[in-house]
């Protein structure tokens, strides 16, 4: 229900950003058009009708995932999008993994050394990963690991999920662990903030959680610290996490969009930010619609997973 | 007859302002915690870099000068210019453009927090004063607005609006009222059944008196914190959009469009040329962050587990 009125918002928001530019055509046509020429695609592209109208083209067009001709590449804009989408899921996917897998057990650590030099530096990183740009942690990752060090690659993609989706399952896997070095730099930078985050936030709700009876309890009846901490502890501690975790997709696309700029990976973002140096709006508008419909789709899987470990929650 | 009374004469003093007594306590809390004594040292620097820029710097920041391009930190120019932190691929001066980006972040940091903060409390104010269905169409917009990955609103804005610090500030701005509504409104709610707003209402006090009179000052506390949070994030949106090229014109100086610039220049370890933007942006996010949790710890003790 959310994720439909969700949607319903991102094509009001998107029609409403195209008619705020005055005459949307202009958007649409070079900037030597002649006069006909724009006639032509103003009529063609239905710009000549009542408003409610152009919102249900609009609409319709958008569920036959038409959102034009891209102004640079002569082909629809969608089909340039669904082809850099697998390296951009990719890369979010890999910085939600450490996003997650790197947090959780920081947090975890900081709260059962309360106040101590490992809790202090956890949260003094935290504090760091929240005020350092992604771009920038992803510039100076190249002139350290990559032209200081040598030991990292400074660009460059292997495929995994394009492979995987041709059917092509030999070199999917065969090419996993180079795709994985690749994403490193990449997902890292991504990620940091991310990690800042929720590490705060796991350590912040577990320290609710340490402070409980139930926890207390467990302790008293004799039940080794490392099972209190991970049986009774942690899984009562991760749902305001996971809640906290699926917001936090958001800032994370944002991230993926311009990380991709600094590592040159061909993905959404890098598409997005050539479009808008070429003022191609179909291709901006499509990347930016399925990027929302990857965020909710996103979302959705956390509101699934949510109800697997809250029993008490009924989808 | 003297009325002299033991002998000793009274002193006076005055009693000191409520105002005045909360101020110091802030102070004494904020030496008492140290860093958030450094963070707002470093503001203070940026806001004197945004402020007197023109003033202070050391050239023009536009200035190019092709014989001096990519120079090294502390290289000497001719005609007396000196350049402390080197110069980019046009040779221009990089401390010079530091300075004078400093302007623009923090403009767009303030003002689009003063735009969201201004319709979001409007907002929260009205939907938690009326409930019903005015409460019910401003949650649920702001529920989609936050469904959305918000930069990707704010890309797709700028592409059809064209770049500007006036765009850039409307964007961000929009893209945080949401947040000022919910705390607005949650404490409007609990406000709004205390004797003093039922005094005012039986009083005869106009609807908008008791909101923006009576309400309002008594819930601009936990605002505060939430504001200085907000800059540090609307801060660093500006440098990725800056960064993207959906910043301001390219004849502005922006931290963002310079970490872009230094992305020509990456292979050549010009290392000058991304590491001191960069910084300015770490350093001034970090300092509105430290703040914001000081700030939050003073003004409620008991969030102070809390993340």
């Amino acid at each position: 229900m959310q994720s439909a009125i969700v949607i319903i918002g991102v094509t009001l928001i998107t029609f409403t950003a195209l008619q705020m530019s005055g005459d949307p055509t202009y958007l649409y046509v070079s900037e030597r058009a002649t006069e006909a020429e724009i006639q032509r695609t103003r009529e063609a592209l239905g710009f000549d009708k009542s408003l409610p109208e152009q919102y249900i083209n609009f609409l319709g067009n958008l569920a036959r995932g038409d959102f034009g001709n891209s102004l640079s590449y002569k082909r629809p804009a969608i089909e340039a999008v669904m082809e850099a989408l697998p390296a951009t899921l990719e890369l979010t996917l890999f910085a939600m993994f450490l996003a997650i897998v790197v947090a959780i057990p920081l947090g975890v650590l900081a709260s059962l050394n309360r106040g101590s030099a490992v809790d202090g530096s956890i949260m003094t990183m935290g504090m760091l990963g929240q005020s350092i740009p992604s771009f920038w942690l992803g510039i100076m990752m190249i002139m350290f690991f990559g032209l200081q060090l040598r030991i990292l690659p400074i660009s460059g993609h292997v495929p995994f999920i394009m492979p995987l989706i041709q059917g092509d399952f030999v070199r999917a896997f065969t090419n996993l662990p180079q795709t994985l070095y690749y994403l490193i730099m990449p997902g890292f930078a991504v990620a940091f903030y991310s990690i800042s985050r929720n590490a705060r936030l796991v350590r912040s709700s577990m320290l609710e959680v340490l402070g409980q009876d139930f926890v207390r309890t467990a302790r008293s009846k004799g039940i080794s610290e490392r099972a209190v901490v991970i049986r009774h502890a942690l899984r009562n501690a991760w749902l305001p996490v996971v809640t906290m975790i699926g917001l936090e997709f958001g800032f994370l696309i944002g991230g993926v969009v311009v990380v991709e700029m600094v590592f040159s990976w061909p993905g959404i973002g890098r598409l997005v930010f050539n479009a808008i140096n070429q003022r191609d709006i179909p291709v901006v508008q499509a990347a930016v619609v399925t990027l929302a419909l990857v965020f909710i789709a996103l979302n959705l899987i956390v509101d699934l997973v949510y109800a697997r470990i809250d029993p008490r929650v009924k989808l | 007859m003297s009325v002299e009374t033991a002998g000793r004469p009274v002193i006076v003093t005055r009693p000191m302002s409520h105002r005045r007594r909360e101020f110091r306590r802030a102070i004494r809390s904020m030496v008492q915690a140290k860093w958030p004594v450094v963070a707002a040292l470093i503001l203070i620097c940026v806001a004197i870099a945004a402020i007197f820029g023109p003033w202070i710097s050391p050239l023009d920041p536009n200035r190019q000068d092709i014989m001096m391009r990519l120079a090294d930190p502390l290289t000497e120019g001719r005609r007396n210019a000196f350049f402390l932190l080197g110069t980019d691929g046009l040779g221009r001066d990089v401390l010079s453009r530091l300075l004078y980006g400093a302007r623009v972040s923090l403009l767009v940091g303030i003002c689009a927090i003063l735009v969201g903060g201004t319709i979001g409390v409007i907002a929260g104010l009205l939907a938690g004063y009326f409930g019903g269905w005015i409460d019910d169409v401003i949650m649920r917009l702001g529920d989609i607005q936050l469904a959305f990955p918000f930069i990707l609103l704010a890309i797709m804005f700028l592409v059809i609006l064209g770049p500007g610090v006036m765009n850039i500030i409307i964007v961000l701005g929009v893209g945080q009222w949401v947040t000022y509504a919910r705390i607005v409104r949650a404490q409007t709610l609990s406000i709004r059944e205390k004797e003093y707003v039922e005094a005012a209402r039986a009083l005869g006090d106009p609807t908008f008196l008791i909101i923006f009179r009576t309400i309002l000052p008594n819930i601009i506390a936990p605002l505060t914190v939430i504001a200085s949070f907000n800059v540090a994030s609307v801060i660093l949106s500006e440098a990725s959009l800056s960064f993207l090229g959906l910043g301001v014109p390219p004849d502005v100086p922006t931290w963002g469009a310079m970490l872009a610039d230094s992305r020509d220049q990456l292979m050549a370890n010009k290392w000058w040329l991304a590491f001191f933007p960069g910084m300015a942006i770490v350093l001034t996010v970090l300092s509105f962050n430290i703040l914001g949790d000081w700030l939050r710890d003073f003004l409620d003790p008991r969030l102070k587990t809390m993340a």
